[in-house]
């Protein structure tokens, strides 16, 4: 349906390639598999499939038909209009890669602006264009901490307050690898220095979340000393958004900074596609996965852009490469560029300090609700943070849904029965202050 | 050396400031803020929105596109890409549900994943599907774990081998070595299937598997694929199926009939979703019932069958002994549906014409360009094949030159210097969704090159002249690395 060729045109093909029919230039396809029967639905015009979809998106309540809280990795903000305006450029999203720099340079320069506001935000020297999410970024950063001590220290100590998914995905990526675990089975509650106990002379890599899963925001200056002492390198998962605000892991000695793209300027769109930032030194470079754009000029003395030190990947090094990663989240960079240069650096400012008051404003209401408390009343936080609550938070959310409130995330099954009682609450500019006194109300009358 | 610049940085743009969006005020009492964690300066750029917009809409010019021309890029399969599909996954009821959300609110969301799942297992042929990896390579390494567990779970504890033909794509063999695997290339026949004498020779009992991509990269259906599958099953080895190449095989033949035990699928290739410039794409495992239980979690599952007054209710569900999570969340959900809304719109009819009319694009390519450039497996090929740029009397000219000499002409070029078991190699694939009179005009070109090249050669060498930036030294972007703008 969407191929242009008459059977005029068929006609007319066959004979040039000297075939009678079609069915030909499948001969090479075992007779017996043929033209296998297909059970799919008819087949539908674009009227109907824009329907059909319609109706299925419409037996979804999303975050901003409901009055919503929940955060927990992914979280619903504003999107300026021009960012989709752009993204929906096809010069754009219907290129490919731009391994071609000549008829590229609009991509190629994107990412490289991408990279460079990567940089500028997490205080790093070099950044990648792009892993698939937060979660592979993690993994990726303990693939390439292993590699950089060439395998000899195989440990790497995860915290416990780093993103359930990012840990799980860690250890499947490294099924088969001789990397080792350690950390995580600490208390979530443990400060960030308990981490030490598991820090050795076989560590590669301490990794930890800023602000954490809990919402919690520490400086880690003293922690990555301690660990740089001990010959490890240190990383940090963080929420881009909050590095509006807060001093950004490479003023604390971070090696490694990964994070979830998905708060600046990506749509919640059910998980995906989200982005992986990742960001290191520039000694470690020739160790990082994925793509790179560097700057360069062209034949006519223009100044142009390029990917760079492919050696390291997969098309070049094939078994040696330093990850299997082709296709990532390049429109997503995009976005991200754009979503930066629109609020640059006064709007980005603004939007996370909108987020920390909401936040904070939400967290001192609720813990003066009787039965109720902050879990963490002692540490900053950013827009997120842990709630006690009178009874198990999964019947409590159960409950404030019957009347259209998602009032934030279960924290019980994952982790476990301590933490039966506990709702995770993101507050972002999206929920104005009747949300927020909504969600008190509510909240207040459930024990 | 003074540099023309086409178009600055964001960053030299940027006037002290100047604002691109602003947002409301606080509308709650202030909280004090934790000094001592409070970053000091932020440098990014401050521009204005017209700024913004008319800066990212000039880089546009500069790119070559699906909707601008012809993309004959070998084993990306670069079709067109539906505007329908792209306003559908943006409808507000799909892009701000949020992943966490209870079941009960994403029933349509879940109902689709669900609906996609069945869709792809009964076009591929097998039993069960994770939709969660995020790329091809994404799910190659899926798939790879998921053999490893196979093996364990059994005790077969020993197999630590795996099989790529040399004609692979890099990610096959990177993806083994990610899972822990000895890696063992098999060499191709002269024919360009895979060298069943070398084949047999490594099937031991310490192979693992074998990553076949079918077509081949040569474009070609591998000639003794039954016997290659069955090879490798007879040692104990599974078979993993490289699903770069399924546009050749959509209605023609099922992947899961003809031996294959696990395979993934590129919405981005097959299914017709963008590539956005490098991602992202979307890569599906479907396998085999006897791997269905090694899949990445969670899966969409029908919680509750339907009833006479209601609908299925549908959940997620990790498989019993699934490998873990691949990535965070379910996946690239916006991309499933625009891959969900392509299925819906062709049919089992039209996906089955896609097939026909992509490898007969394919042949009548190869048919007008065989007498002027050498195909060493010169056969009937399926989606793509692979020519020479090569000549003996045009000695200086390369596949490179030809590549660039054809972006004068608007064409983006074939990939190149890929498979490597071609010298100077050009790999095209038109794809179905191109006219005849498309691959008329670019077999115009081939042949004027063809011509050029051996009449003014430096025309070649030179190339291009046309496009908005000339040949770009690689080799000063690896030595200076300038990363950034700082």
């Amino acid at each position: 349906m969407f191929s242009p060729l008459t059977q005029a045109d068929r006609k007319a093909m066959l004979e040039a390639i000297g075939v009678a029919r079609v069915s030909d230039l499948f001969a090479a396809v075992p007779e017996a598999y043929r033209y296998p029967a297909l059970r799919l639905p008819p087949p539908l015009t674009e009227m109907e499939v824009a329907e059909e979809l319609q109706a299925l998106s419409e037996d979804n309540e999303t975050a901003r038909d409901l009055v919503s809280f929940l955060g927990a990795g992914a979280y619903n903000h504003y999107i300026p209009a021009a960012v989709d305006a752009i993204l929906s450029r096809g010069e754009y999203y219907t290129a490919y890669t731009p391994y071609q720099p000549e008829i590229s340079q609009g991509t190629l320069q994107a990412l490289f602006e991408y990279q460079s506001m990567v940089c500028a935000l997490t205080g790093m020297e070099v950044a990648n264009a792009s892993h698939y999410d937060g979660a592979t970024a993690v993994a990726e950063a303990a693939v390439m901490a292993y590699h950089v001590f060439r395998g000899k220290r195989p440990k790497v100590v995860l915290s416990p307050s780093l993103h359930p998914h990012y840990r799980e995905t860690t250890r499947t990526y490294t099924q088969g690898s001789p990397i080792v675990f350690a950390g995580d089975d600490l208390p979530p509650a443990a400060p960030p220095e308990a981490l030490l106990d598991e820090v050795d002379d076989q560590t590669a890599l301490v990794m930890v979340q800023y602000p954490d899963f809990f919402g919690r925001v520490y400086d880690f200056t003293a922690l990555a000393e301690e660990v740089h002492a001990r010959g490890a390198l240190f990383g940090v998962a963080v929420n881009p958004l909050a590095l509006g605000l807060l001093k950004p892991p490479g003023e604390m000695g971070a090696d490694i900074v990964t994070g979830e793209g998905q708060p600046l300027g990506i749509p919640l769109s059910f998980g995906g596609p989200y982005l992986g930032l990742f960001a290191t030194r520039k000694k470690y470079v020739r160790k990082m996965a994925g793509r790179l754009v560097g700057q360069t000029v062209d034949s006519r003395g223009q100044r142009a852009f390029v990917l760079t030190l492919s050696a390291r990947e997969q098309h070049i090094r094939r078994e040696r490469a330093t990850s299997n990663i082709c296709s990532n989240q390049g429109l997503m960079t995009l976005a991200v560029a754009v979503y930066l240069s629109l609020l640059g650096k006064e709007g980005l400012r603004q939007v996370a300090e909108l987020n920390y008051q909401k936040a904070h404003y939400a967290a001192r209401k609720l813990a003066a609700l009787p039965g109720y408390e902050l879990v963490f009343p002692e540490t900053p936080f950013f827009n997120e943070f842990a709630l006690r609550c009178p009874g198990p938070a999964d019947e409590i959310a159960a409950h404030l849904l019957e009347h259209d409130v998602i009032a934030g995330f279960p924290l019980g099954e994952a982790y476990g029965e301590a933490f039966r009682d506990v709702l995770l609450v993101a507050v972002t500019e999206m929920n104005p202050r009747e949300e927020i006194d909504l969600l008190a109300e509510m909240l207040g009358e459930v024990h | 050396m003074t540099m023309k610049v086409r178009e600055p940085l964001i960053s030299e743009l940027s006037a002290p400031g100047r604002r691109g969006v602003r947002f409301p005020e606080s509308d709650v009492p202030a909280s004090p803020m934790p000094k001592e964690l409070l970053r000091a300066d932020l440098p990014l750029p401050e521009v204005s929105e017209v700024d913004v917009v008319r800066h990212y809409t000039r880089l546009s010019h500069f790119n070559h596109a699906v909707d601008i021309d012809f993309y004959p890029l070998g084993s990306c399969t670069m079709k067109y890409n539906p505007k329908i599909n792209e306003a559908l996954s943006r409808l507000p009821g799909f892009a701000n549900l949020h992943p966490l959300q209870p079941a009960e609110t994403v029933q349509g969301a879940l109902r689709l994943m669900y609906e996609l799942q069945e869709a792809l297992q009964e076009i591929t042929g097998f039993a069960a599907c994770s939709l969660q990896p995020a790329a091809g390579a994404h799910g190659e390494l899926t798939g790879v774990h998921m053999i490893w567990a196979y093996h364990y779970d059994r005790g077969d504890t020993h197999r630590n081998k795996i099989l790529v033909p040399d004609s692979a794509h890099g990610t096959n063999p990177a993806s083994s070595a990610m899972s822990g695997f000895r890696v063992v290339e098999i060499p191709s026949d002269a024919r360009g299937n895979i060298d069943l004498a070398a084949l047999k020779a490594e099937c031991d009992d310490t192979v693992a598997g074998l990553m076949l991509t079918n077509p081949n990269t040569l474009g070609l259906f591998e000639e003794h694929l039954l016997e290659v599958i069955e090879t490798v099953h007879a040692a104990g080895g599974l078979v993993y199926g490289d699903g770069a190449n399924l546009n050749a095989l959509l209605g023609i033949a099922k992947p899961g009939e003809l031996g294959f035990d696990v395979m993934h699928l590129n919405l981005h290739k097959t299914f017709a979703t963008p590539h956005g410039g490098g991602g992202p794409g979307s890569g599906p495992v479907v396998c085999a019932p006897h791997l269905a239980d090694f899949l990445p979690g969670p899966v969409v599952v029908v919680k509750e069958e339907a009833t006479d007054d209601l609908p299925p209710f549908f959940g997620l569900e990790t498989p019993a002994k699934s490998i873990g999570r691949v990535r965070s969340f379910h996946g690239h959900f916006g991309v499933m549906v625009k891959a969900f809304a392509y299925i819906l719109m062709l049919g089992a009819g039209g996906l089955r014409q896609v097939a026909e009319d992509a490898v007969l694009n394919a042949n009548y390519l190869r048919a007008r360009l065989q007498e002027t450039y050498h195909i060493p497996y010169n056969r009937i090929c399926m989606h793509e094949f692979v020519a020479e740029g090569r000549w003996k009397d045009a000695p200086d000219i390369h596949a490179l030159d030809i590549a660039k000499r054809l972006m004068d002409f608007g064409f983006h070029p074939p990939t190149n210097y890929f498979p490597l078991i071609v010298h100077e190699a050009l790999m095209i694939e038109p794809t179905e969704t191109e006219s005849k009179e498309t691959l008329d005009a670019f077999t115009e070109a081939m042949l004027q090159i063809a011509e050029e090249a051996r009449a003014n050669p430096e025309v070649l060498h030179s190339a291009p002249h046309a496009t908005p930036f000339g040949r770009v030294d690689e080799v000063k972007a690896a030595k200076e690395l300038v990363l950034t703008w700082e």
